[in-house]
């Protein structure tokens, strides 16, 4: 049984192994940030909620998860400009939540 | 003075990590791999892309299942979380009564979810179960087999009678944790019942609610067996409820790929609901 048999229970696919990629990026640069800026940079954002960095992470990937269902069952496929409103959405996130 | 940085600690954490790891990330990795294939068995996918998503979330009878659940988790919510605190302030802190309440409240719990079903199967048969029959000789007619109020009715009452011994021994837990000294200075006071409860009571129970809620949104949320058991999603479907749909999807019907994207949509409204509820709990707590 080789490396590919192991895993083939779990029907990897490129794309779902790239996504996976990114969302660990985004746990290792987010952890890289807070070891190089502690604290979690707290504020008390336009949504009248106290959040840090790794809050607005969280919104922003939950957000984004919406964004693109709503996408998708509104317009339908593609998605590369859900994908473009998540970004902005991430962004306005990040300096205003 | 010098702050100790010790990283041990992590590795006391490990085996979390690992059994989560086991348990939860590497069956979600695998439900989102599915998400996106087609299967016909014996381990062979093919790439569907977002063709599934597609179809979940335009599909009518996905949105009259979660219409479905969040009505009945609203009710469950809105009849359980007061009626358990009520009953955790009406019972006795002190004295031999206390171990007979707790006894009796903690009942439902341990028994297991489809016996619950099968109880309540046979209490609300019209013909010969106690609760159907009763509802019948009052001359309302009740069929919870036929009709989809009475089999809703059942249902919810199910529920209350199961769960809310959950939310009451939680708020008794709280409610028994609030120092003596609170009451003493309401009674110099001369505060009302009423007052007691607003000012003192219920701040203190704040987190126990925010628990209480959150864990019965998730399990009312989820729920599958007793109803399975009770009316397998009928009549009809009004009982469908999004578990009963999912499992029908994957197992009824064998679609591993629409199932596992209807499961990540159901995880996210969870997720987003539960992260609702906690922020503003905790919004709340910082004012």
């Amino acid at each position: 049984m080789n490396n590919t048999d192991i895993l083939s229970w779990m029907a990897w696919t490129w794309p779902t192994a790239l996504f996976f990629v990114f969302i660990l990026a985004c746990l290792v640069t987010m952890s890289v940030w807070e070891y190089y800026v502690p604290g979690g940079g707290p504020r008390h954002g336009i949504l009248r909620l106290d959040t840090t960095r790794g809050d607005r992470l969280f919104i922003s990937l939950l957000g984004s998860a919406f964004i693109l269902l709503a996408w998708l069952g509104f317009l339908g496929p593609p998605l590369w400009f859900g994908c473009a409103v998540c970004i902005l959405f991430a962004i306005a996130v990040f300096l205003w939540v | 003075m010098r702050k100790t940085v010790n990283q041990k600690a992590w590795f006391f954490v490990l085996p979390v990590v690992l059994l989560v790891a086991f348990n939860a990330v590497i069956p979600l990795m695998t439900v989102v791999n599915y998400s996106v294939q087609e299967t016909f068995g014996d381990n062979v996918f093919f790439w569907a892309g977002l063709r599934w998503f597609e179809d979940v979330v335009t599909s009518e009878r996905f949105h009259d299942a979660l219409i479905r659940q969040c009505i009945f988790t609203a009710l469950v919510l809105i009849i359980e979380i007061p009626l358990g605190l009520v009953i955790a302030l009406a019972m006795p802190r002190k004295g031999p009564w206390v171990s007979v309440c707790l006894v009796l409240m903690a009942l439902p719990l341990l028994i297991p979810w489809n016996v619950v079903g099968a109880m309540w199967n046979i209490l609300a048969l019209p013909d010969i179960g106690l609760l159907g029959r009763s509802i019948n000789a009052l001359g309302i007619e009740f069929n919870y087999t036929r009709e989809p109020i009475a089999a809703w009715f059942t249902i919810i009452l199910m529920d209350v009678w199961h769960w809310t011994s959950l939310v009451v021994l939680l708020c008794y837990a709280g409610l028994v944790s609030i120092p003596d000294a609170y009451y003493q200075a309401a009674k110099v006071d001369g505060a009302r019942p009423w007052a007691v409860f607003r000012y003192i009571q219920l701040p203190k129970l704040r987190h126990v609610l925010t628990i209480a809620i959150l864990l019965r949104f998730m399990d009312s949320f989820m729920i599958y067996t007793e109803v399975v058991v009770l009316t397998g999603g009928g009549p009809g479907n009004a009982t469908t409820f999004l578990s009963i749909d999912l499992v029908k999807t994957a197992l009824g019907q064998f679609d591993l790929g629409p199932a596992a994207a209807m499961s990540l949509i159901y995880f996210l409204i969870i997720l987003l609901f539960s992260w609702l509820f906690y922020t503003l709990a905790m919004r709340n707590e910082a004012r």
